[in-house]
């Protein structure tokens, strides 16, 4: 069975939006977030409603730029970092749109699009889809890692987890369309640090980016960017290096939305930013507007997860990783 | 691609820390602390006329507190994050596993949060310490007969 599943180009991005925190304002991009908190907090009592807000608010922000009301959503699809993806459920239990939450770690975001693609395209009535895509760096630091406040060193590989939030409103009108769709395979990342998420989410990237290049006949020269999700320094580097090995010159072509997100002068990212909020928020300030005014017509891109939890990494279990990719094209170019 | 590869092109890739630069740090903030402990001590021992033992058992608290304080002003994890072993080790990183979990499980209510939660980090410390305390005592207890 083939795995990338092509799309008729209908489906497009109608709306959008990105919602960040104070090292996010901070950041490169900082100015094309639609809303950021300096506070992180987003008026709430705990991190993990801060995340929920921040969701909440995105959506608000993608439909009033699309002059919609929630009503004529037909179907959410979000996710995020917190168990049971409760920051998702908390936070859109408002509006009162059927909802399916999903769970890729950090490949959320292209998860979530791939899978409101392919509800719209098997169901043409759906006007309107939204995908959600959150992630919060306190409410990711005390899940995984230690106490927001806790003093210790972390390795040059460890990432910094974004507190961003995505929000993708798909219609039928637009410039950008998505025009295929492939899902990851679970693959093995050879390590259980913690610290390392990057090199061991290369793995399941070098997969998908080689596996579509081996099913499509469309020349690497036919896309502008591959655009990995959070893979930062060294995931990028131990993925381009795979690259060329395999395919060489496809490694030109690559760019990591975890190397773009923050000012590595301004914050001791160490490796990056990482965080399912990452690839969201950097493909609606940077890769879509570039996509819409024509500077990029064609991009691939691939949202990177590590999966595992903080039981399975104290069992000694391997990280693994997944990569799900996404074909994005602006069709009126 | 073969798992024995994989773990090669890790190692490969993945930056090391700066230890030399982290030893230094940790020497002189480790360094720093421990005087500042010497200091209380003289305080209370030579100025005050306070007993060696009661004086000791000050250093100690007034260092929790100092580090306590720090944690809870977003201040700490500053300082550790390039002091690493020299606020780890002294009694600072104790303080401060206990005080930041405590202020991060608040959320969860004051039993199942903040008191089930508390020694979530420093509790190994606690453990062990206790263990080893037992076993030097029945080590002692013992060559008192020998």
């Amino acid at each position: 069975m083939k795995r990338i599943t092509e799309l008729d180009g209908s489906i497009r991005f109608f709306s959008y939006s990105a919602v960040g925190g104070y090292e996010e304002r901070r950041g490169p991009l900082g100015e094309k977030f639609d809303y950021c908190d300096d506070s992180d907090k987003f008026g709430q009592k705990t991190w993990e409603l801060s995340e929920a807000e921040m969701g909440r608010i995105s959506l608000n922000i993608a439909l009033s730029k699309a002059k919609l009301s929630h009503e004529e959503i037909d179907i959410l699809v979000a996710g995020d970092l917190q168990n049971q993806c409760v920051s998702s459920s908390l936070g859109l239990s408002g509006f009162g749109i059927p909802y399916i939450g999903v769970y890729g770690a950090c490949s959320t975001c292209t998860e979530s699009l791939m899978v409101l693609s392919s509800f719209m395209n098997s169901n043409k009535e759906i006007k309107y889809g939204a995908a959600i895509t959150t992630s919060h760096n306190s409410a990711a630091e005390r899940q995984f890692r230690t106490p927001i406040e806790y003093g210790g060193q972390r390795t040059p590989s460890a990432q910094w987890t974004a507190t961003a939030a995505g929000s993708f409103i798909l219609g039928r009108e637009g410039n950008v369309a998505i025009k295929e769709y492939m899902p990851g395979k679970i693959i093995d990342g050879a390590t259980s640090d913690g610290s390392n998420m990057g090199a061991a989410m290369s793995f399941s990237a070098a997969d998908s980016i080689l596996s579509y290049f081996a099913e499509t006949s469309y020349p690497i020269s036919h896309f502008d960017y591959i655009i990995t999700g959070d893979l930062g320094k060294t995931g990028s580097n131990l993925l381009c290096d795979i690259l060329k090995k395999e395919k060489p010159g496809i490694e030109k072509f690559h760019i990591d939305c975890g190397m773009l997100l923050y000012d590595f002068e301004k914050k001791d990212v160490h490796s990056g930013a990482s965080g399912c909020g990452t690839s969201a928020s950097v493909l609606s300030t940077h890769f879509l507007p570039l996509l819409e005014s024509g500077e990029l017509k064609r991009v691939l891109f691939l949202s990177t997860g590590a999966l595992m939890s903080p039981s399975s990494l104290l069992q000694g279990e391997n990280i693994y990783g997944i990569a799900p990719l996404i074909f994005l094209e602006n069709i009126n170019l | 691609m073969d798992i024995s590869l994989k773990k090669e092109l890790i190692k490969k890739y993945s930056p090391k820390s700066p230890v030399l630069k982290d030893v230094i740090f940790a020497f002189f903030v480790g360094g720093f602390i421990c005087s500042l402990g010497e200091i209380i001590f003289y305080f209370f021992n030579s100025l005050l006329s306070v007993s060696e033992d009661t004086s000791s058992i000050a250093v100690t608290l007034i260092l929790i507190f100092i580090a306590a304080v720090l944690t809870g002003f977003g201040i700490f994890d500053n300082i550790a994050k390039y002091a690493g072993a020299g606020t780890l080790v002294p009694v600072t990183g104790f303080s401060n596993a206990v005080v930041s979990e405590a202020m991060d499980s608040s959320s969860e209510g004051l039993i199942l949060g903040v008191g089930a939660k508390i020694f979530n980090i420093a509790g190994p410390v606690i453990l062990f310490g206790l263990c080893s305390g037992i076993l030097y005592g029945i080590i002692y207890y013992i060559s008192l007969f020998i």
